[in-house]
């Protein structure tokens, strides 16, 4: 298959999330006119019920933004860390084992931060995606794409069961976790978004920089080391910034699966495996997608809505199938 | 050892395993505070405890042993969820009856199980990509559910509980005989193809020449395994780690040269009641026995997946 020209990408990319994020804003259950989205990001005429419907589906809109953002690229981080076709934040386990750290703090030291779910997110995050991939590179071959998943499958099991355990006894925290672990972009407020940006943003300009190194790291670890690489720093640094990416995301707005895991498969054979167009690519299509399944949420769930993190999955999953199918990796 | 000393032996296991689960049923039936309650509610409960354990680990084994993988149990390759997700999907929004819904939840996993056949099915079989596609089934039925539990029972979080771990409070009497008619004869054809999968479990082209008829076995194989599971669903919810748990464990008590049809069975009937009974009267709060044997099957499944590993099997 030739590649497209990167630049273009970019320009369909930048075309696309315009796009989603003005029907996301004025698409949904009451529908809304462009003129009260001017009204309402010109802080004008705030009392009409047009104009307060627009405002409070902008930090929503702005928060799938960021989230798909950060999803995908942590889905490319790790793909390239693990050199693995399917590695993704949820099939590595991170979304749960972010999850059972956050119910551990809110049934045992109850806590409230936003901040400190962000934390615990990442520490869980972090210990459960060394140890998917230290069970998955036991034994002769490496981490093949098998091994991987299903690592992350058991381990996302035995680690539900432990939430399981957890939750049981404490229903208030039950119903909190229940709505929580669906995963929405919905419940985002201004204050969330300003929390994760530096995280965020930090982290994808470590990556946009770890792009070259990344480039290298592809090839092999002989070739890579040869051209002068330090091969575990480059490691440790990109599944910092993919883990931290995931788990900010993961601590607010719970576990969105998918996401990581098709974007940037679909970027990779549209652009290439060049990283740093491979990352901002990424970005971009990841945010409308996640803002576009967000959107077909509010459709297809009327007239309540679909959560985002459902929405993934039913879409995600099938594609899941797809590259498996397609996959001509080794011992497939 | 001749072969007459081994089946003794085994005869024996068996009995054993059989002694075990008789006494685990008096065992559940007469512990408790009160004792007017037995005919209520502990006979239901026991009885369905141990239909359910012996449904789910003779379906897991089934699974298990024609995939030749010890991964390959239905509740890991997405068969379960998705006769759960139909099973759920009948109760909340069209309150059907339950044995109807039994019989939709049977359908719908002999479709999802055919269809991941199917699409894991490229030039030749493959279970290792069959057991991939399985997991991305799995992730998508999770979601389905996860959404109707959503929308239907907020009023209910333990009915929806149940739908995500298994769980043996409040049984209902009248679906217990058919449940009890479906294992029976689910059981009865199994044994039936005992000889048949005995011959695919050496490869099929031994049992091509011992005379199997591989595909009519196969499909009957599966379409009870696939029965068994759904039923046993609909009556008490996916018991996490029965029908993945129990044909390894019989496999490790009574040796691999059986087909272990029946030990496997009874394992999953312990696994259930012990299950059940830990999470009513030993732990201090009650758990419903899906969450008690979710923590016994984690360990376990890590331990697979490290001696896998060690052995290049994956």
């Amino acid at each position: 298959m030739s590649k497209l020209k990167p630049y273009y990408i970019y320009i369909i990319g930048i075309l696309i999330l315009a796009l989603s994020i003005v029907i996301s804003i004025t698409y949904g259950v009451k529908s809304v006119g462009l003129s009260d989205v001017v009204d309402a990001i010109l802080n004008r005429n705030i009392d009409a019920y047009n104009v307060s419907v627009v405002q409070a589906r902008i930090p929503r809109t702005l928060f799938g933004l960021v989230a798909g953002a950060s999803l995908s690229i942590s889905g490319v981080l790790m793909q390239s860390v693990t050199r693995n076709p399917i590695a993704d934040p949820s099939i590595l386990g991170v979304n749960t084992g972010a999850s059972l750290f956050i119910v551990f703090g809110i049934a045992f030291f109850n806590i409230q931060s936003k901040l400190s779910y962000v934390g615990l997110a990442f520490v869980g995050g972090m210990i459960t995606a060394i140890l998917v991939y230290k069970l998955a590179s036991s034994g002769y071959s490496g981490p093949t794409p098998i091994k991987l998943a299903i690592a992350g499958a058991a381990t996302s099991i035995a680690l539900s069961s432990i939430i399981n355990i957890i939750l049981m006894p404490n229903s208030n925290v039950m119903t909190t976790y229940r709505f929580w672990q669906i995963g929405s972009i919905g419940g985002a407020s201004y204050e969330d978004i300003l929390l994760i940006m530096p995280i965020t943003i930090a982290s994808i300009i470590v990556s946009l920089l770890l792009s070259e190194n990344l480039n290298i790291l592809l090839l092999s670890d002989e070739a890579a080391i040869s051209l002068g690489l330090n091969l575990n720093r480059t490691r440790l640094i990109a599944a910092f910034c993919g883990v931290f990416l995931c788990a900010t995301t993961t601590a607010l707005a719970g576990p969105i699966s998918f996401v990581g895991l098709m974007v940037p498969h679909f970027i990779r054979l549209v652009i290439g495996s060049n990283h740093i167009h491979l990352i901002i690519c990424s970005g971009l299509y990841g945010s409308s997608i996640l803002i576009l399944s967000d959107v077909l949420g509010r459709i297809l769930g009327r007239p309540g809505e679909l959560e985002s993190g459902i929405m993934t999955a039913l879409i995600g999953a099938p594609v899941f199938v797809f590259i498996i199918r397609k996959a001509k990796v080794q011992s497939l | 050892m001749n072969i007459r000393k081994r089946n003794q032996i085994y005869v024996l296991k068996i009995a054993l395993l059989f002694a075990m689960v008789i006494g685990l049923c008096f065992l559940t039936l007469s512990y408790g505070e009160t004792n007017n309650l037995i005919m209520q509610f502990r006979i239901p409960r026991t009885t369905a405890a141990l239909l359910c354990g012996i449904a789910f680990g003779m379906a897991g084994n089934v699974f298990q042993s024609l995939l030749n993988n010890p991964l390959a149990s239905p509740d890991i390759i997405g068969v379960s969820s998705g006769s759960t997700a139909a099973a759920v999907y009948c109760i909340l929004f069209m309150n059907l009856n339950r044995n109807l819904v039994s019989i939709i939840a049977t359908l719908a996993g002999i479709f999802i199980a055919a269809l991941i056949y199917r699409i894991s099915y490229l030039n030749k079989f493959s279970s290792n990509r069959l057991i991939l596609v399985g997991i991305g089934f799995q992730a998508f039925f999770s979601a389905l559910i996860n959404w109707m539990i959503m929308k239907a029972a907020e009023y209910d979080v333990p009915t929806a509980m149940r739908w995500m771990n298994g769980n043996l409070n409040g049984i209902v009497t009248d679906s217990l005989p058919f449940l009890g008619l479906v294992v029976f004869i689910c059981f009865i054809t199994i044994i039936a193809l005992n000889h048949g999968m005995q011959s695919l479990l050496i490869g099929e082209q031994t049992a091509i020449i011992h005379g199997v008829n591989v595909n009519l076995t196969r499909t009957l194989l599966i379409i009870c395994s696939v029965i068994l599971i759904a039923f046993a669903t609909a009556v008490s919810g996916p018991i996490s780690s029965i029908a993945f748990l129990s044909g390894p464990i019989a496999g490790k008590l009574c040796g691999r040269n059986h087909s272990n049809i029946i030990s496997s069975g009874l394992v999953g009937a312990i696994l259930v009641l012990s299950g059940d009974f830990t999470g009513q009267y030993l732990l201090f709060t009650r758990y419903p026995v899906g969450v008690v044997t979710g923590i016994l099957g984690a360990p376990y499944l890590i331990y697979l997946l490290i001696s896998q590993n060690k052995k290049g099997k994956l």
